[in-house]
């Protein structure tokens, strides 16, 4: 009898030093349906699908296919079995066109090793035709939209005619309405009999795409379940192992005077000739949190840039606590009450290979309490402080002050740098993606954090792309759109469907501020 | 002995003895392919080096030499590793030192200044002939290694035009300095009784208090803290509000400074003359690339492997000609130095290794 089960993981276990990433896993994909693999940062699930594609073995459990025992060694086993997958971060050459981009590696040649590429072109049309995977195969990869070099990953595993494929969180990039355009991707492919594994942890495309769930915590299998029979409550209770307060708890606001006045500010993009922000003004009041929410890629990351000092202004001004700061240093703005908390912390944030403490002095190193008056550290204080810190904000470590950065946690890694940017006591707190990357018990954390900033009178400036957080966190929406403010929402009364269209640019308003 | 080998410090040293002994034994299968009667004998005495002097007080002579030649060696790895730690790859070291001992060479002879003047002039000269390539770094996005080897030439051709004006009549070399104008020789402060070697002098002591001196500057201290963490991470330094450029700028003066400073050690104890005809930038400067890799990028750890690497290159010149041309040491000393850049590969491999055998001791449990 032929098995029911494209591919089934049974009883995966995998160890590293130290930790059990899988603990006695079971994955039972069914050739058709779309299941989906819910599980917090840390779940396992990477470990997991690692483990399917040969990069690492698993000590104890099997691997079938078809119902017959595989051993898969790399991750060319993996392709041969026709298990392919579209990852977070596309692995596609950027200026090369998109049909260069499918063939890659599996390239069709004559006998004198010309490229038939006709071949192929006619192949990708077929299957762009047939699965509704809109394509111009001639494009560059770097002038097409995100949503359209996705198509392109899709194509690549359908070129090669894989089974299985698996998709890594991939509307995390996406518009809205991209998204949609890729669940009837998703559900068209199921119904042609590709069995599709959808990794995520967004509970809602989840309910809205999938058959059937698995749920991971802490490399420990939960549960399956049908969609049809669960809600989003009993997942994400499974998922975190307790019920979680979805929504932040907060007072009304009390907004007081204007902190922070920006007026009609433009910032040249780097990436084109267009400017990244455009005449852009919104004010932030004392004792309020406004939250700048858009796709990822409307001038967002710019307007920061322009605020904290980054990048310079085309033209606008900046006024802090009544100062002009327009032109002022970096190091001006955070001396006059400005913290930051960038949006990538590898990047921007922490130098990781410093120490936890001279991490946490990092915006702070030059004051007296640091350095002495001929320039040496005052090593004592710093570890005073630090250690202080770590055991005000919660920041663990293996090792504590002296632990390299590197070697922290995400969600650690994080607190520290809201340990530092808080600890300066700052009327304007700019918070880029605060939350990102993090599990839920950190979320949490950190959004009761900006709410505590709110009610001690300071303004907080938030900027999301996450919805849930866009409508909990903040007193006012402002939503911006290729570089323009375009509507300015209550989250009291707005719905995530205006906020969606708000976002995509198909609704505006005239904002004035 | 996991644990030992764990620890930042010991993987440097150890790798370190790797690399020297791997140097060795290759320098040695050179010379058995050239020749095998002699191989033997030639690989101890560049082992040797000034032991394998039949007396006392020539051992000791030969000891300071090859201590004096340590000195600037020393330098220029402190002024590489300095600019390393930031993320710059100064191999512009080399014209430096040429800045610096045109510098010192040229106030020595053609205006007779004494020594500290002489000395201030060359770390000026050459800070300066560093700081060029710093801004270009920092303001027209000039790589500091193509700017670097450029201004190597460019200072070579400029000293040789500089010191023909005080150079003997009859040969390329400058002028002698003990003749011409013994204030600018450095004081030897005893040291020249000590090693029976007049050209052992202050600039030994001097030289291991700067490399300290660097240890502090780099750990200790704000600007160390600073600069430290524009080379690791460019983005978090600008974030902080670190002045960038200024930072880059100050990093290729100073390394520069350290370089310049190696020349006058050298030049000013008159163990060296200038050669106005010479072709090629002097190796110091390169050689220091191989000292501080060597030395584990740390300032108290390039005292000794600058010191290894002149004693090689000493040693070098004890082969017995019966059996190799004279060039042989140079080949040598090059060998062990090429692999002396090994050592982060080395140190790569080692951790590599370390883990391995941990994630198997892990599925055994």
């Amino acid at each position: 009898m032929e098995s029911p089960y494209a591919i089934e993981m049974l009883n995966i276990t995998k160890r590293f030093p130290g930790i059990i990433a899988n603990d006695n896993i079971t994955l039972q994909l069914r050739k058709g349906e779309i299941h989906a693999l819910l599980g917090e940062n840390g779940a396992g699930k990477s470990t997991l699908m690692s483990v399917l594609f040969g990069l690492y073995q698993a000590e104890e459990g099997t691997i079938k296919k078809d119902g017959k025992v595989v051993k898969i060694n790399d991750p060319n086993d993996a392709n041969a079995l026709g298990i392919g997958m579209v990852h977070q971060h596309f692995k596609l050459v950027e200026c090369f066109t998109v049909l260069d981009n499918i063939i890659m590696g599996v390239e069709p040649v004559g006998p004198l090793g010309f490229l038939r590429k006709k071949e192929a072109r006619e192949k990708v049309l077929a299957l762009s035709k047939k699965y509704g995977l809109d394509v111009d195969p001639d494009a560059k990869i770097e002038d097409i939209t995100v949503g359209m070099q996705q198509r392109t990953e899709i194509l690549k595993m359908l070129y090669r005619d894989n089974e299985i494929l698996i998709f890594d969180e991939p509307t995390a990039v996406l518009t809205p309405q991209e998204i949609d355009e890729l669940m009837q991707i998703m559900r068209n492919l199921a119904a042609e009999g590709k069995s599709i594994l959808f990794i995520s942890h967004k509970l809602a495309e989840i309910m809205a795409v999938a058959d059937r769930c698995t749920v991971l915590r802490k490399g420990k299998y939960i549960g399956t379940v049908n969609t049809k029979d669960t809600t989003m409550e009993e997942l994400s209770a499974m998922m975190v192992g307790r019920n979680v307060n979805f929504h932040v708890d907060k007072k009304p606001a009390t907004p007081g005077e204007t902190v922070l006045e920006v007026s009609h500010m433009t910032i040249a993009s780097k990436r084109h000739n267009n400017n990244a922000v455009k005449d852009v003004s919104f004010k932030v009041r004392r004792g309020e949190i406004v939250c700048i929410a858009g796709i990822d890629g409307n001038g967002q990351s710019e307007l920061v840039y322009g605020l904290t000092g980054l990048e310079p202004l085309t033209s606008g001004k900046i006024i802090l606590d009544g100062k002009d700061i327009t032109k002022a240093s970096i190091r001006k703005r955070s001396t006059s009450g400005m913290s930051h908390i960038p949006e990538d912390r590898h990047k921007h944030g922490l130098v990781l290979d410093y120490s936890l403490e001279y991490n946490i002095i990092l915006q702070t190193y030059f004051d007296s309490k640091f350095t002495s008056g001929i320039g040496f550290l005052r090593r004592k204080n710093i570890r005073e402080h630090s250690d202080e810190l770590i055991e005000k904000f919660d920041v663990r470590s293996g090792q504590g002050s002296i632990t390299t950065a590197r070697a922290m946690s995400g969600g650690n890694q994080q607190k520290a740098i809201i340990a530092r940017e808080l600890d300066k006591q700052p009327e304007v707190l700019v918070a880029v993606q605060p939350t990102r990357g993090l599990d839920v018990g950190a979320i949490e954390y950190i959004h009761k954090q900006l709410v505590a900033q709110r009610d001690a009178g300071k303004a907080v400036l938030l900027i999301s792309l996450e919805l849930d957080e866009v409508m909990d966190v903040p007193d006012r929406i402002l939503v911006m759109y290729e570089g323009e403010i375009v509507g300015e929402l209550d989250p009291k009364k707005t719905t995530q469907e205006e906020l969606g269209l708000y976002m995509a640019g198909a609704k505006r308003d005239e904002v004035n501020v | 002995m996991k644990k030992l080998l764990k620890r930042p410090g010991v993987q440097a040293f150890v790798a370190s003895i790797i690399c020297i002994l791997l140097g060795l034994l290759i320098g040695y299968i050179v010379l058995l392919i050239i020749n095998p009667q002699g191989a033997t004998e030639s690989i101890f005495k560049v082992i040797q080096n000034f032991f394998s002097s039949k007396r006392a007080n020539l051992r000791l002579k030969n000891f300071g030499n090859t201590l004096t030649k340590t000195i600037p060696l020393i330098m220029c790895s402190l002024s590489i590793l300095f600019a390393y730690k930031v993320g710059l790859f100064n191999i512009g070291a080399a014209g430096q030192y040429v800045a610096g001992a045109c510098a010192c060479l040229y106030a020595a002879l053609g205006w007779g200044w004494s020594w500290l003047p002489c000395m201030l002039l060359a770390v000026v000269v050459a800070a300066i002939y560093g700081g060029i390539v710093g801004l270009l770094k920092a303001y027209c996005n000039v790589n500091e290694v193509i700017s670097g080897i450029m201004l190597n030439w460019i200072g070579l051709y400029t000293a040789n035009t500089i010191l023909s004006n005080v150079k003997e009549t009859a040969s390329p070399y400058t002028l002698y300095l003990d003749k011409e104008n013994p204030a600018a020789l450095l004081p030897n402060i005893g040291l020249d009784k000590l090693f029976n070697n007049a050209t052992v002098t202050i600039a030994v002591p001097l030289a291991l208090i700067i490399a300290v001196a660097v240890e502090i500057l780099l750990n200790k201290t704000r600007l160390g803290y600073e600069l430290r963490a524009t080379g690791l991470n460019k983005n978090a330094a600008r974030y902080a509000g670190m002045a960038e450029n200024r930072n880059i700028i100050m990093t290729l003066m100073i390394s520069g400074a350290l370089a310049g400073l190696g020349a006058s050690m050298l030049y000013q104890t008159g163990y060296m003359r200038w050669e106005c005809t010479q072709s090629s930038v002097p190796a110091m400067g390169f050689n220091g690339i191989a000292a501080a890799f060597l030395g584990g990028l740390n300032p108290i750890g390039s005292i000794f492997s600058s010191f290894f690497i002149q004693h090689i290159t000493d040693g070098g010149s004890n082969v017995n000609t019966n059996f190799y041309s004279s060039q042989i040491s140079d080949v040598i000393s090059s060998v062990i130095i090429y692999l002396c850049g090994f050592v982060l590969f080395i140190k790569l491999t080692m951790n590599r290794m370390i883990s391995r055998s941990e994630e198997k001791k892990g599925e055994k449990n």
